[in-house]
């Protein structure tokens, strides 16, 4: 058993779990709970795959799938911020949209091939055993995804934005007072959290399984939101959270090519009750996780009151 | 600048014209859509909106489609009051039909007229327990209801996928993923014949009025508001916060659990692999729609139920491919949505600079 | 106060009635011809196929006929209201492809009576409604054979759906056509739960490879384990439709449905009056099952193949012969005999090389 290539399944499996967790945790932590992942995902996935039929340009496809999910964002703002929408109902609504809307977009690119997203290849140091292979040799949205767990960190505990979006989502009546556009800061997140949904959504048209076809997602907007929760809403517990499902999907597929006498139904279960067991264990200690969640979410604001 | 400001008193006359206003901008959007798409636009939202409740059948099947959508919806609305996540009615409605399913197929073989209560009972007892999960979870150990009652959904679409591809297979089914079907003792009396009209609807009218009376009338119902509204106060009034935690994951789970067992008993006759079309998730948009009052929910169901009818139905009559039914609804919701707006607030003119002079 | 607002509704909905009704008489001189979908035309595997068969449809009997489609229809309350929809709106002959319609076809063609139902892939049959499937197990069995041919690691790694009889049957024939090439096969089969995932198809693909598989083969939708199996360097099979644009370098050939031939012949027999309520098993010989192009692979691979496929064509071989074993060795089919009906359609056994048990 080659436990490399097992690491670089992991890695595939996680990474669109890391990249729109990382998003919609951006969106929390100002104070808003976007439903819409799932939505958001696939309208991101179709227009990567569109653009890079079109354009033959994998790079463009990205981009414009990055656009597409902020788009979509930005829609899903507006209903909730300007319009004072109810902020779970709005984020339900928007998955339903996303499925028909790219379902009719994709209309055409049903059944087209496309070269997976190009791996980095530094020649002989990519083919170095282990370390070379892991590290080395994946392609961009990969280290995008860890990259962007870093900045998310780091920019929510050390920079003055990072506070300010905290308190906002702390308390959106106190950061008013205190002077914050509370609106701004909350569109922000939104606009950030569908951009990191639409990256999502290219890896999985472009990287993971590069084809189109109709609610590809198959659930995994809603497994995004669950790991923000999971990692109680901190950036690298999310990345823990993503890696830990990841792992977990994978294990459980490659003991049933042992030949395990165990219903296959059983496996399949072990990444939800894993999730639950471990995030039970992690929120005994209740204090810790209270300061993290943030505590306006799903309010809405009106600056006038 | 405009700003919104909120009413102390939700407006009466924009409780109506909000949604006459969604109404007005679906049409209006109905008609670009469908324009574009090369389908004549006042046909197709005739047949979006009018035609499914045009004939007796089309009517009670409308119904039929909102019965599980309310009764969830209902409970559901109660937790979301008090500020309780249960986002996993899915998996509540899918144990009620399994616990109530299961019963059924035991009871199978028996003559009596006590095997309905029987499957009733246990379809409402599953829901119950996989609410109490979540609920005990949270209030023992803290651990945030989203993520255990989410989970807990796919964990219980998943043994009922078990039992159905196994144990509970339909012995004369060559191995189908299918169970017997159902006696008729177990089944919900259909209320009107030649219809699919069950017993399951006064099921949900009866929830919408007791919860109705919970919540208006009586000191719990004022706590569950309470709590969602300001938990300081709460706190502070000494409610009893694990209380309602466990409450309305028993009630929105029972309540899920009796909207299992309806479907399963009342229109399918069966369990297969799959007894939902997503009726949890959908519910939780419903209960929303109607503002978390048992009444609007009622309404909400209702237009729910006719968005999803209605796109079978253009479908149906006009080729309007699925993927433009699933858009058009999206946009009907947000609009419904965002109208509601209007109704609990008001748009004010303020001089943007006078805006800030009085921060 | 939402008394109200439902007021508000029906007002603006009588107004719209009268509106539209002049609008709706739409004349229904051709015959019309429902199709009930579960999943969405764009899943590219089984409701894909349906589709172009209803195409076909359209094209071999032009204005004669129109042809309905409900796509993305779920197996439970939804699927009778949608099948009664289709009966009651004029269509005179409509079909259900999915087996979780047979029990609401059945309840709907006993409330009309005059309208035929044709039940993809069911057992239970009425005067007006007619049963049919495909003989999958005929192009696996070939599959397996050119595996059996084809594999270095003699390990063939099967991602599946669910344990139902027409997988497990499928599982059974591609190991006996690799066994009758290459006694040291086996097979390990992972499950995913599901008809259609790609992610999680491709990962089952990545896990059974690293196992040691070397021919990668699908009972799920998606093109995902061909890829996988294209950039693994490893072989494939498609699946539903010729996939070779996916994996040009890695599929061997592809278990192509086509349902057209059939629905173009009963929408005939419809509308002539020769309709009669029947059963039907078609597979290779009528055309229902196809091999797509025998290609990447050595000549004489190719050739088995081509000779296994006009065998089981002209019925000289079924691929369920005796002597069949179970995996504990019993002997389940004698040496000769050919395996019952009844055997084939409930099918709940692995034969001799599956690895893995099957949920009882």
């Amino acid at each position: 058993m080659d436990l490399v290539a097992i690491v670089l399944t992991i890695i595939t499996a996680s990474t669109p779990l890391l990249l729109a967790a990382t998003g919609e945790l951006i969106t929390e932590k100002s104070g808003v709970l976007n439903l819409g992942v799932e939505g958001m995902m696939l309208i991101g996935a179709i227009t990567a795959f569109a653009t890079t039929t079109i354009t033959n340009s994998a790079v463009l496809g990205v981009l414009a799938g990055a656009a597409a999910g902020t788009s979509m964002a930005c829609v899903f703002g507006i209903l909730v911020l300007i319009f004072l929408a109810n902020q779970v109902a709005t984020g339900l609504a928007l998955t339903i949209f996303g499925i028909g809307l790219s379902a009719l977009v994709g209309t055409g690119f049903v059944g087209i091939a496309l070269e997976p997203l190009p791996k980095l290849d530094l020649g002989p140091i990519s083919a170095v055993p282990v370390i070379g292979q892991i590290l080395l040799g994946q392609d961009f949205l990969v280290y995008l995804s860890f990259f962007m767990v870093v900045l998310v960190a780091y920019f929510l505990s050390k920079t003055r934005l990072g506070l300010i979006l905290r308190a906002v989502g702390e308390s959106h009546d106190s950061a008013h007072a205190l002077g914050y556009p509370v609106l701004l800061v909350r569109f922000l997140a939104i606009l950030f959290g569908g951009f990191m949904c639409g990256l999502a959504g290219s890896y999985l048209s472009l990287a993971y399984t590069p084809l189109w076809a109709e609610n590809m997602t198959a659930g995994r907007g809603w497994i995004a939101v669950a790991l923000v929760v999971f990692g109680t809403w901190r950036a690298g517990r999310v990345a823990l959270g993503a890696y830990l499902f990841g792992a977990i999907t994978i294990l459980q597929l490659h003991v049933q090519g042992w030949g395990l006498e165990i219903a296959s139904q059983f496996m399949s279960m072990l990444p939800y009750l894993a999730t639950i067991v471990v995030l039970v264990i992690i929120s005994r200690d209740g204090a810790k996780i209270r300061l993290n969640a943030p505590q306006s979410i799903g309010k809405a604001f009106t600056p006038s009151r | 600048m405009f700003t919104l400001e909120r009413r102390v008193e939700q407006s009466k006359s924009w409780l109506v014209f909000s949604p006459i206003m969604a109404i007005a901008l679906t049409i209006l959007s109905g008609i670009i859509i469908f324009s574009v798409l090369d389908k004549d636009p006042w046909m197709s939202l005739y047949t979006f909106f009018i035609q499914p409740l045009t004939t007796g059948f089309g009517f009670t099947e409308l119904i039929v489609k909102a019965t599980p959508l309310i009764l969830i919806g209902v409970g559901l609305s109660i937790g979301f009051k008090a500020n309780v996540w249960n986002i996993g009615a899915e998996g509540q409605f899918t144990m009620g039909a399994i616990a109530g399913g299961g019963t059924a197929l035991f009871l199978n073989t028996q003559e009596s007229f006590l095997v309905l209560p029987a499957v009733l009972l246990m379809g409402i007892f599953g829901g119950i327990v996989w609410g109490m999960i979540p609920a005990f979870l949270k209030t023992k150990f803290n651990a945030n209801e989203i993520l255990t009652s989410l989970m807990l959904s796919y964990v219980a679409l998943l043994i009922l996928s078990y039992l159905v591809h196994g144990p509970w297979r339909d012995p004369g089914g060559y191995n189908f993923p299918e169970s017997e079907i159902f006696s008729d003792f177990a089944m919900l009396p259909i209320l009107l014949e030649g219809t699919r009209l069950n017993l399951g609807t006064v099921f949900a009218l009866l929830s919408v009025l007791i919860i109705y009376i919970l919540l208006s009338r009586t000191v719990l119902g004022y706590q569950f508001k309470v709590v969602g509204l300001a938990p300081a106060a709460a706190k502070h009034a000494g409610f009893d916060r694990a209380k309602l935690i466990w409450l309305s994951m028993i009630i929105s789970g029972g309540l899920a659990g009796l909207a299992g067992i309806s479907e399963v008993s009342g229109t399918i006759g069966q369990l297969l692999p799959s007894v939902s079309p997503g009726y949890g998730f959908t519910a939780i948009i419903v209960a929303f729609l109607g503002r978390l009052n048992p009444v609007g929910v009622l309404f909400a169901g209702l237009i729910m139920a006719l968005t999803y009818i209605g796109g079978e139905n253009a479908q149906i009559e006009i080729g309007l491919p699925a993927a433009v039914t699933g858009l058009f609804q999206g946009i009907i919701l947000f609009y419904l949505l965002a109208c509601d707006v209007l109704a609990r607030y008001r748009l004010r003119y303020k001089p943007f600079l006078k805006a800030r002079d009085r921060e | 106060m939402k008394l109200k607002k439902s007021f508000g509704f029906i007002v603006m909905a009588v107004a719209m009635l009268g509106l539209s009704s002049t609008l709706s008489s739409v004349s229904h001189a051709e015959t019309k011809v429902g199709f009930v979908y579960v999943g969405p035309i764009g899943d590219h595997g089984w409701t894909y196929q349906h589709d172009r068969a209803r195409l076909a449809v359209e094209k071999a009997l032009g204005n004669k006929v129109k042809t309905t489609f409900v796509e993305s229809v779920k197996e439970g309350p939804d699927s009778e209201r949608v099948i009664r929809q289709l009966a009651s709106s004029g269509h005179e002959l409509i079909f259900t492809t999915s087996f979780g319609f047979m029990n609401p076809t059945l309840k709907a063609a006993k409330k009309f009576g005059n309208v035929k139902f044709e039940h993809a892939t069911g057992y239970k049959q009425a005067k007006n409604v007619g049963t049919y499937s495909a003989r999958f197990y005929e192009g696996r069995y070939i599959a397996g054979v050119i595996a059996g041919k084809v594999s270095k690691t003699n390990k063939i790694g099967y991602v599946a759906s669910f344990p139902i009889p027409e997988v497990v049957r499928g599982i059974n024939a591609f190991m006996l056509g690799a066994r009758s090439v290459n006694p040291k096969m086996s097979i390990s089969v992972v499950w995913v739960n599901s008809w259609y995932d790609p992610g999680k198809e491709g990962d089952a693909a990545k896990a059974l490879i690293d196992q040691g598989a070397d021919i990668i083969t699908q009972h799920t939708d998606s093109p995902a384990p061909l890829q996988v199996a294209e950039n693994r360097g490893v072989k494939g099979f498609g699946q539903a439709s010729d996939m070779i644009k996916f994996a040009p370098k890695a599929q061997l050939s592809a278990i192509v449905n086509n349902w057209g031939a059939y629905y173009v012949e009963r929408t005939k027999a419809m509308m002539n009056g020769s309709w009669k309520s029947q059963d039907v098993w078609y597979g290779l010989k009528e055309g229902m099952v196809e091999m797509a192009p025998y290609t990447n692979m050595p000549s004489n691979a190719a050739a088995l193949a081509k000779k296994t496929e006009e065998a089981i064509r002209s019925g000289d071989l079924h691929p369920f012969t005796g002597p069949i074993k179970d995996q504990s060795g019993k002997l389940v089919v004698e040496a000769g005999k050919i395996a019952d009906a009844g055997m084939l359609l409930g099918m709940n056994f692995y034969v001799e090389g599956v690895q893995g048990s099957l949920p009882k």
